[in-house]
């Protein structure tokens, strides 16, 4: 059984349909990547898989659990955390009150986890004081990362993280997630640079208008002539 | 050169010490108009029938206590008692007036309006219609002297109500500073959508935003009644709309500046009126306090609608 099941959902916002009936599944321990152009409905499918929009039809299983009506506090509780494209820092409040919303969902003891996000991240500590808006964007996609990580969330939902980003930090916030595999979490991510997603995820969906065109290992797609000639830059 | 400037020291320090008077109070109730802006982008004008509502439940508390018949330090007891039934009351009424009035107006929790309404919205709350006669507060046999310092001299009932209202801010600023909840709370008036994505229950803390807001109006309405000794059913109206001036003052939506903007109300207003009274052929007495306050309210939301006080995204809640 797939820990996140996606059937057949449709989703949009007023008269707009962006994600027409997609189906999609991914497996524990999966980097799985959903690539397509801007418009595609990539950020739409996340948002409405996390609650904060309510999908139109269709279904979402999440660990063998229906959550396609459940609000998205709801969600979060069940172990699917979301960093939203953007980041959704909270500009007025510290780095370390960032991280503490991000295990909001928890009462136990925080020390190791926040261990573990200084190690990824070691600048993250070194500006706990900071309020979150004084942060370079590389800084804040690292405090999303590094806040969605403190829920300990058994799937991770990615939009866009490498947007704005330099080379160098794209570099670094790729090695992280794959960083985060290796400790035990399953990633869902959304890409505009597909070949880096491509690079990094076991398997790939091509989404285009809000219909699944392609799907198949990363491997496949990154060689695949119409998604080379679409996404890659070639032809 | 007008009379009042040449008037004694010790007149303008007793002026002084009664605006910090009216400023404690403008400035407990100016948290429940800001707050709730902080977090609904709405204006919540039945929060001066909150206060008031309190201020009747502490008064009836007072009298089922024993009213004038306590003395002694048993009325130290019986204030406390009052203050505590009458936040309950206010904080059941708000909950009932977010449940009622204020969650229909909102969207889905999914789909906050947070970004949408940055100018004042006016929600159709119908203004209670109370009919209250004036009664007067007990007990009768509260300690009436005054302390001196230098040129200040403030009563004891000054002193209690001053120290209470600081205290009650203070524990406020440390619960929106300190806890989780106060997180919770700062999270959604940034941003309510990326709160839920925490695991934030939007719904439910704004219940404890409205919860919190009137707590502290229940506090100010026993403390109003102790203060004036007489309530009545339309003593909301005029504090309320001052707190809201003071809100507005402070820059709607700061805490820190609800607090900020009720004491430079309260000094504003009770200073100004002593200047003011100085002028020839015009003689409006008391009046000039609601000439200030309107005065201030219209020019700051003219001139200046973000408020008084440099404003800092670190220093909103």
């Amino acid at each position: 059984m797939p820990l996140l099941d996606v059937r057949d959902l449709r989703a949009g916002y007023g008269a707009i349909l962006a994600v027409k009936g997609i189906s999609l599944h991914v497996d524990e321990g999966e980097i799985v990547t959903l690539i397509g152009s801007n418009g595609a409905g990539k950020s739409t499918t996340l948002r409405a898989i996390s609650g904060v929009i309510r999908p139109r039809g269709g279904q979402v299983t999440f660990d063998g659990q229906r959550i396609d009506r459940l609000q998205p506090h709801a969600i979060v509780r069940l172990g699917l955390s979301h960093v939203p494209e953007g980041r959704g820092i909270f500009h007025s409040l510290s780095v370390y009150e960032n991280l503490l919303m991000g295990a909001y969902t928890r009462g136990d003891d925080l020390h190791d986890d926040l261990e573990r996000v200084y190690r990824l991240f070691p600048r993250l500590k070194e500006r706990l004081r900071q309020p979150g808006g004084t942060l370079s964007g590389g800084e804040q996609q690292m405090l999303a990362i590094g806040r969605a990580l403190m829920a300990r969330p058994r799937l991770l939902l990615l939009d866009e993280p490498s947007m704005g980003l330099s080379p160098v930090l794209v570099e670094t916030i790729f090695e992280t997630i794959q960083a985060i595999r290796r400790e035990g979490a399953t990633v869902l991510l959304v890409e505009q640079n597909a070949l880096m997603a491509l690079e990094i995820a076991d398997r790939a969906y091509v989404l285009e208008s809000g219909e699944i065109t392609l799907a198949g290992t990363g491997a496949e797609l990154a060689r695949d002539d119409s998604v080379r000639r679409a996404y890659l830059g070639e032809g | 050169m007008p009379v009042a400037l040449t008037l004694s020291v010790s007149f303008w320090s007793d002026q002084f010490v009664n605006g910090l008077t009216t400023g404690s109070l403008y400035a407990l109730i100016a948290l429940g108009y800001t707050m709730v802006y902080g977090v609904l982008k709405m204006i919540n004008f039945a929060h001066g029938e909150v206060f008031m509502l309190g201020s009747f439940a502490g008064y009836g508390a007072l009298v089922a206590m024993g009213g004038n018949e306590l003395s002694g330090p048993v009325i130290a007891l019986a204030i406390l008692g009052a203050i505590i039934v009458a936040m309950s009351a206010s904080v059941s009424a708000s909950v009932v007036i977010e449940r009622l009035a204020y969650r229909p107006l909102r969207g889905a929790p999914a789909s906050p309006p947070h970004q949408r309404h940055r100018r004042l919205h006016l929600p159709p709350v119908p203004r209670p219609r109370a009919d209250f006669r004036p009664r007067e507060v007990l007990p009768r046999h509260l300690p009436r002297g005054s302390l001196s310092a230098g040129p200040f001299e403030i009563t004891y009932i000054q002193l209690f109500l001053i120290a209470s209202s600081v205290a009650m801010m203070a524990l406020l600023y440390a619960i929106i500073q300190r806890t989780r909840l106060g997180r919770a709370i700062r999270a959604v008036a940034e941003n309510p959508t990326n709160a839920s994505l925490m695991g934030v229950d939007v719904n439910r803390t704004i219940v404890f935003v409205f919860i919190l807001g009137a707590a502290m109006a229940g506090v100010a309405g026993v403390l109003y009644g102790l203060f004036f000794q007489t309530i009545r059913g339309s003593m909301g109206f005029i504090p309320g709309i001052k707190a809201f001036t003071a809100a507005v003052l402070g820059g709607i939506g700061s805490i820190p500046g609800a607090m900020a903007g009720g004491y430079v109300l309260g000094l504003a207003e009770t200073v100004g009126r002593e200047l003011l009274n100085e002028l020839p052929g015009v003689n409006l007495g008391n009046q000039w306090r609601d000439v200030i306050a309107f005065t201030l309210l219209v020019t700051i939301l003219i001139f200046r609608p973000t408020g008084i006080f440099a404003q800092r995204s670190t220093t909103r809640a």
